[in-house]
C-alpha cells in the first residue's frame, strides 16, 4: 500500500476538531498494598484522532495500563478528565473494545460462541450473529477453530480469537493492554501483521487504535504516533510521529531508526528510575 | 471397553478385597454378630422380595429429594445474596459458618420439640445439615470469578443483570457444582442420622430399617449396604460426572 492510499487523517482536520479520545491533566493515584498513596499517572494530556494508531510506550510502572483502564471505563481517575468524542467517559462500553494481555475469552463457550455472545450483548439479532462471527474468525485465520474451546487454542490463536471478538462488534476504538506481550516472537509478529491489516482495511467504522506496550519495536511497527511515558509517576516525555506507510516491516529504515532513538530514550528513563 | 476396565477395575478390586477380608473374618469368628457376605446377600434378596428394602429406599429418597431441593434453593438464594452484598456477607456469613460447623444432629432434639417425632423433624434436620455448605459454596464460587472475565464482560457491554447472566453465573458454575456435591453428602448423612433416631416418623425409611434391625444383623448389613450404594452412585453418576464434564469443557481437568 502506498503512502497516498492511506486516507486516514494524520492531523486533526478542522471538520474533525473533536478528537476521538481526549486525555486532559490525568492524574491517577491508587493505594498500594502497604496502604500508602502511590501516584501512577501524574498529569498526562494527549489526544487520539479518528483512525489514528497510537502507542503508549513506557517502562513498567509508568502508569500506561492505568491510562488505558481509565479510557476503557474500567477504573476511575483521581483528577483531570478523559473523553470520547468530546463526552466524558463514565464507564465501559462496546464502543471501546479492549484487548487484554491475557485473552479474556469465556472458557465455557466455544470460540464462535464467544463472539456470538459479544454480538448478542450489543443487540445483534440471532440470525446475523453466526454469520458475522464466522466472518471475523475467517478474517483472523481461525475459521477451522470455530467450535473449539478456548483452552484448546495456542496463546497466539487465543489472542486472534480475542481480536476477532473485539472487531466483530465494530467498535470505534480498540484499546490494547500489551495484547501481544505474553506471546512468543513468531506469534507476536503474526498478530502485529494481522492488526496492521485490519486497521488499514478498517472494515465497518474507521477504527482508532490505542495500544499500551513496553516493546519499542512493536510501537515503531504499528503506531502513527508514539507517546513515551516517563518512569513512575508517569508523565509524557516525548511524542514521536512516524510517517511511514503500513504495513511496515521491522527492517524498514525509518522503523529501525525510530526503534534506536526510542530505545535510547527509554534506557535513560529506566536509569533515572534507578534499580527497582 | 478398555476404558471401562481401566476406570472400574481398581475400585472393583478394592471391593472384592473388602468382601474377602469380611468373609474370612466371618468364617473365623462364626458369630451371629458378623454374618458372612452370603447370609447378608440372601437377607438382601429377601428384603427385596418382601418389599421392605425397596419401600424403605423409596421413602428415604422422597424425603431426600425434597430436603435436598429445599437446601439447594435456600443455599443458592442466600449464597447469591451474600456474594452481592457486603453488609449481608459480614452480618450473615458468620451465622452460616456457625451452622455449618455445628453437628447437624444436635438440632434434632429441638426439631422434635417443634415438630414432634414426625416427617417434618427429619426434613428439618436434613435441610439444616445441607444448606449451610450450599450457601458458602455458592458465595465463594461467585466471589472467585476471575476479575478479568468480569472486566471483559463489562467492556463487551454487559450491564448489571446481563453481566450476571452471561458472565458471573456461568463462570461460577464449577464451584457451584462442587457445592452441590458437598451438600448432597451432608444431606445424605443428616437424613440417615435423623431417620435412625426418629423411628416413629411416618413410613419406614432406610435409617429406620437400620434402627429396627438390631436383632437381625443380616438385614441390618443389607440395609447399610443399600445406603452406601445409593450414596456412592448418586455422587459418582450425577455429581462427579457433571463436575468432570464442566471441567473438561473449560480445560480445568487434569487427566490421569
Amino acid at each position: 500500500m502506498s503512502e497516498a492510499a492511506r486516507t486516514l487523517p494524520r492531523d486533526p482536520r478542522p471538520f474533525e476538531a473533536t478528537p476521538k479520545l481526549s486525555v486532559r491533566d490525568l492524574v491517577s493515584t491508587r493505594r498500594s498494598t502497604s496502604g500508602e498513596r502511590v501516584t501512577a499517572v501524574d498529569g498526562v494530556s494527549f489526544d487520539v484522532h479518528v483512525g489514528e494508531f497510537v502507542c503508549l510506550l513506557g517502562p513498567s510502572g509508568s502508569g500506561k495500563t492505568s491510562i488505558l483502564n481509565i479510557l476503557a471505563g474500567l477504573d476511575v481517575l483521581t483528577s483531570g478528565s478523559v473523553s470520547l468524542d468530546g463526552a466524558p467517559i463514565t464507564g465501559p462500553g462496546p464502543d471501546r473494545a479492549v484487548l487484554f494481555q491475557e485473552p479474556a475469552l469465556f472458557p465455557w463457550l466455544s470460540v464462535v460462541a464467544n463472539i456470538e455472545l459479544a454480538l448478542r450483548l450489543i443487540g445483534v439479532g440471532t440470525a446475523e450473529r453466526g454469520a458475522r462471527a464466522r466472518h471475523w474468525l475467517e478474517n483472523v485465520g481461525l475459521s477451522g477453530f470455530a467450535n473449539v474451546q478456548p483452552h484448546e487454542l495456542s496463546a497466539g490463536m487465543r489472542q486472534r480469537a480475542q481480536l476477532a471478538r473485539a472487531l466483530a462488534c465494530d467498535p470505534d476504538v480498540v484499546l490494547g493492554d500489551e495484547p501481544f506481550g505474553a506471546l512468543d516472537a513468531q506469534a507476536r509478529e503474526l498478530l502485529q501483521d494481522e492488526v496492521q491489516r485490519v486497521w488499514a482495511e478498517h472494515e465497518g467504522r474507521p477504527k482508532t487504535f490505542l495500544f499500551v506496550t513496553h516493546n519499542v519495536r512493536e510501537a515503531a511497527l504499528l503506531a502513527d504516533r508514539i507517546l513515551v511515558l516517563s518512569a513512575a509517576p508517569g508523565h509524557l516525555i516525548e511524542e514521536i510521529r512516524i510517517d511511514a506507510a503500513h504495513p511496515r516491516q521491522l527492517d524498514d529504515v525509518l522503523v529501525a531508526r525510530v526503534v534506536t532513538d526510542v530505545h535510547e530514550l527509554l534506557m535513560r528513563e529506566v536509569d533515572k528510575a534507578g534499580p527497582s | 471397553m478398555r476404558k471401562a476396565v481401566r476406570e472400574l477395575g481398581p475400585p472393583l478390586v478394592g471391593i472384592a478385597g473388602l468382601i474377602l477380608v469380611w468373609w474370612i473374618a466371618a468364617a473365623l469368628t462364626s458369630s451371629p454378630a458378623l454374618p458372612t457376605p452370603a447370609t447378608v446377600w440372601s437377607a438382601f434378596l429377601r428384603g427385596m422380595r418382601d418389599g421392605t428394602i425397596p419401600e424403605a429406599a423409596f421413602k428415604t429418597l422422597i424425603r431426600l429429594l425434597f430436603s435436598f431441593a429445599m437446601a439447594i434453593a435456600l443455599g443458592t438464594l442466600i449464597g447469591v445474596g451474600l456474594a452481592l452484598n457486603e453488609f449481608a456477607r459480614r452480618s450473615i456469613r458468620p451465622l452460616i459458618v456457625a451452622l455449618q460447623i455445628t453437628p447437624f444432629i444436635a438440632w434434632l432434639p429441638l426439631a422434635v420439640v417443634w415438630f414432634g417425632a414426625t416427617e417434618r423433624a427429619v426434613v428439618f434436620v436434613t435441610i439444616v445439615g445441607a444448606f449451610p455448605s450450599m450457601t458458602l459454596a455458592t458465595m465463594s464460587a461467585m466471589r472467585q470469578v476471575p476479575p478479568l472475565l468480569r472486566r471483559a464482560g463489562r467492556t463487551l457491554g454487559a450491564e448489571s443483570w446481563e453481566l450476571y447472566r452471561f458472565v458471573i453465573f456461568p463462570a461460577a458454575l464449577p464451584g457451584y457444582v462442587g457445592g452441590l456435591q458437598q451438600a448432597w453428602g451432608f444431606a445424605w448423612k443428616a437424613l440417615m442420622a435423623a431417620e435412625l433416631i426418629v423411628v416413629a416418623a411416618g413410613r419406614v425409611g432406610l435409617g429406620q430399617l437400620l434402627a429396627r434391625s438390631q436383632d437381625d444383623v443380616p438385614t441390618l448389613l443389607a440395609a447399610l449396604g443399600v445406603i452406601v450404594v445409593i450414596g456412592v452412585l448418586v455422587d459418582y453418576l450425577i455429581f462427579n460426572r457433571l463436575d468432570r464434564r464442566i471441567r473438561r469443557r473449560r480445560g480445568l481437568l487434569i487427566e490421569g
